[in-house]
């Protein structure tokens, strides 16, 4: 995380962490949480589902901070984000670094 | 059960037929009214609007008919029995919204004190030219049913029974009164609340997670109504809709959908259908009347049966719907039959139609602004029995 | 466990009926209509999570929608909803809401609907006060019929009926409410997902006309016909477009084509009494006792 000046209390505050669930045959490929993600955890994917529609992937594991902002601004209902304990979004992290060293 | 003796006034009373329309409504304890002014209905409203405060009724005058027929449509969904009250210009407006409260099967009234028309008409003067309206007015396929009460006494009687049978089945009630019986004051007599019968609305008794809206039972051919507000989660559309509602754009489900709006009634209609019989067996000529037309008729048919001719009468209570069963049985045994009404022929194009050439159908129309001159009955009788 | 399994073992089909709002949305009629990148489902999503947040009685909340895109609104709502007919969803709700005073009525329907066919109940309604929340979500275009010109398209934008631009004055929304007596007008767009969460938040516990104006993208439309994108390149627009102004004066607020959209709160007169208080404190003072009101759970008569 960059910040340009360190917060006061950066040791007391944690930052959440947060696992995205796809309902990947409801998407329709608009892209809103792509766009909107302030993480960039998202990318629309190769694949298609069943009515020809490219779904969201997660590009980016680990790196999801539970905004919920692609829940909120998805218009199918498609995507949403869970709360991930800190062991859980290490293990996002560690697939995430096995990913890009591929 | 017995209707809510708040809105009653019980008592001999000296009334026009608007206002014995009015005390119908509230004693058939209707508790919501939204309505627009037009002549000559506007004392309908007027006298619901004195008194519907000290009842626990609610009065709005909306912005137009439009808003009115949706806001009795809206309020009939709370449970709350609601109508309205309109003459011919208004009647053409609220057309939409009847047809919405067919298609979301909605108990509601409409009263129609029918004027001149077309178009603006004659306002202050009487008429009976929108019976094929009530009918047919809204767009596409369905049934409802229409009364035509003849004096401020039947106005009242006949509105309790408007509000019952369109709690029975579901369907908008269109009341056909017209200026003359709406302006004509007449003794009225209202009986004590303990002795008027009133249909309550009727909630459905399964859980909501077992609910269908337009589920229809076995045994029944009605669905089964939940109140808006009751956690019942339902929803209900204009759109050709399914059993749970939903809208399905098909010609299987449109079938169905329509199917039932139309056959609930005509499947029912020997139980609906209402007229007053008089002197038809082995007469002559029938005279098929409604309305304020059928009191004027009697001085013409008793001008007739002076001259020897046997008249018979059907008085049409319950117009729509029109009781073919019984026309067709006379049709076979008279020589024929002779429809007066204030308009150029409405109601006959139904008694011709079920006579089916087996007897001539005679009408004696009248453009509006008054009423018949009983000669012209009493010749067209004559005419017919040659 | 190693942690790859872990992972692998997450990454299980996720079931429409986990998403948080699942319990709102009518589940069995998903996929909706909607276009792909229209905003309307932005919009239900906001609405859903408001009434989610606020904890209130969800049997006491009736939608009503017209008809139109929006209109569907009601189709997919897990709540006693009512798909009613074109511009009458107000006086509907009017007629629900006074039958049953107890009950929260929202009115969701489009531009069109709501200010086209149905404003003159739209403006009535906010005179006389009537206790109903109205969500306009506004696309600038009559979407469902393909894309006619609508009250509130801005000039010289082109739509199927006015194919070499628009040339009428379109409608100030925010503006029309506020001067016909609304309580509360707002206008965000459907890109500004938590303000309108928080304004549905709002307006769903005030009483009085609420109003609240969503801009939303059309993109088979509005967006194709005047080549501006898709829904995304429309929410792009609404990024770098709209500005936030609390409290202006809605006479300044109208929207030109691809200008900027003023967004914002605008009224909030908590003080101001609905139609039924109005009713009520009259009849008092008029009547005294004789008067009896309606109860608020409505005039529904029975043994």
């Amino acid at each position: 995380m960059k910040y340009w000046r360190k917060p006061l209390d950066l040791d007391q505050v944690t930052v959440p962490h947060g696992d995205v669930m796809i309902i990947t045959e409801r998407c329709k490929g608009c892209g809103f949480c792509v766009e909107y993600c302030p993480k960039g955890v998202l990318e629309l994917s190769e694949e298609f589902n069943r009515k020809g529609y490219h779904p969201p992937k997660v590009v980016k594991h680990g790196e999801c901070v539970n905004c919920n902002l692609c829940e909120m601004i998805c218009p199918d209902f498609a995507i949403f984000s869970v709360e991930l304990s800190e062991s859980d979004a290490a293990g996002s992290a560690a697939e995430q670094k096995k990913e890009d060293s591929n | 059960m017995k209707t809510d003796p708040a809105g009653v006034l019980t008592g001999a009373h000296y009334l026009d037929g608007d206002f014995a329309a009015g005390e119908g409504v509230m004693a058939a304890s209707c508790r919501f009214v939204a309505g627009y002014p037009i002549t000559p209905s506007t004392e309908v409203v007027e006298r619901i609007s004195r008194r519907f405060p000290m009842m626990g009724g609610t009065f709005i005058q909306m912005e137009d008919e439009m808003a009115s027929m949706a806001a009795v449509v809206g309020a009939s969904w709370t449970g709350t029995k609601a109508m309205t009250v309109t003459s011919g210009p208004g009647f053409s407006l609220m057309m939409e919204n009847i047809g919405l409260a067919a298609m979301m099967e909605t108990p509601c009234v409409v009263v129609n004190v029918q004027r001149g028309g077309p178009s603006t008409g004659l306002p202050t003067m009487t008429g009976q030219a929108d019976m094929m309206q009530a009918r047919w007015g809204s767009h596409g396929d369905y049934e409802l049913i229409s009364m035509s009460p003849k004096s401020p006494q039947e106005a009242f009687d006949l509105m309790i029974d408007a509000f019952n049978l369109s709690e029975i089945y579901r369907v908008p009630v269109m009341f056909m009164m017209d200026e003359c019986v709406g302006h004509m004051t007449e003794k009225v007599i209202i009986p004590p609340a303990e002795e008027i019968e009133i249909v309550p609305r009727k909630l459905t008794e399964k859980k909501p997670e077992d609910y269908w809206p337009y589920e229809l039972n076995s045994s029944d051919d009605i669905p089964e109504f939940a109140r808006a507000g009751d956690g019942y989660r339902f929803h209900s559309t204009g759109l050709t809709h399914d059993y749970r509602g939903y809208p399905e754009m098909s010609a299987e489900c449109q079938w169905n959908c329509v199917g039932h709006l139309v056959d609930k009634i005509r499947n029912n209609a020997d139980d609906i259908v209402r007229f007053e019989e008089e002197d038809t067996k082995g007469a002559d000529v029938v005279v098929v009347t409604y309305g304020i037309t059928a009191r004027v008729a009697r001085l013409g048919i008793e001008m007739a049966r002076k001259k020897g001719i046997k008249v018979g009468v059907i008085r049409l209570i319950i117009v729509w719907p029109f009781p073919e069963k019984r026309i067709r049985e006379l049709a076979g045994k008279v020589k024929g039959f002779v429809v007066p009404e204030i308009n150029y022929g409405q109601v006959i194009l139904e008694v011709e139609r079920c006579a089916a050439g087996r007897a001539q159908a005679i009408g004696v129309p009248h453009p509006g602004g008054g009423v018949h001159d009983p000669n012209t009955i009493f010749e067209a009788i004559v005419g017919a029995a040659k | 466990m190693s942690t790859e399994a872990e992972a692998q073992v997450e990454r299980k089909e996720v079931q429409a009926e986990d998403h948080p709002v699942a319990p709102f949305i009518r589940m069995d009629r998903m996929p909706h209509i909607w276009c792909p990148t229209c905003g309307i489902g932005t919009v239900v999503k906001c609405y859903a999570t408001a009434l989610d947040n606020l904890k209130i009685d969800l049997d006491k909340v009736v939608i009503v929608s017209g008809i139109g895109c929006t209109g569907r609104v009601a189709g997919y709502m897990n709540l006693d909803a009512f798909h009613t007919t074109h511009g009458r969803a107000v006086p509907f709700a009017t007629g629900l809401k006074l039958g049953r005073p107890e009950l929260n009525v929202t009115v969701f329907s489009g531009d069109g609907d709501l200010s086209g066919i149905g404003g003159n109940h739209f403006i009535h309604s906010a005179r006389r006060h009537t206790d109903i929340l109205v969500i306009l979500v506004n696309n600038f275009i009559y979407a469902m019929t393909g894309g006619q010109n609508a009250p509130t398209t801005p000039l010289e934008a082109i739509s199927s009926t006015m194919p070499y631009g628009n040339f009428e004055p379109p409608f100030n929304l925010p503006h029309l409410a506020a001067s016909c007596g609304a309580s509360y007008v707002a206008r965000w767009t459907a890109l500004h997902i938590r303000r309108v969460t928080k304004a549905f938040e709002e307006a769903l516990v005030r009483k009085g006309f609420r109003f609240i104006e969503i801009i939303a993208p059309c993109s088979t439309l509005y967006a194709r016909r005047n080549k501006l994108g898709t829904g995304l390149n429309l929410m792009q627009f609404y990024h770098d477009n709209a500005e936030i102004q609390h409290g202006v004066d809605t006479r300044d607020i109208d929207i030109a084509f691809q200008e900027k959209i003023v967004c914002g709160k605008f009224v909030d007169d908590e003080e101001q009494t609905t139609f039924i208080e109005n009713m009520h404190a009259h009849y008092e003072r008029v009547l005294g006792d004789k008067y009896v009101p309606m109860p608020p759970e409505g005039g529904w008569i029975h043994e």
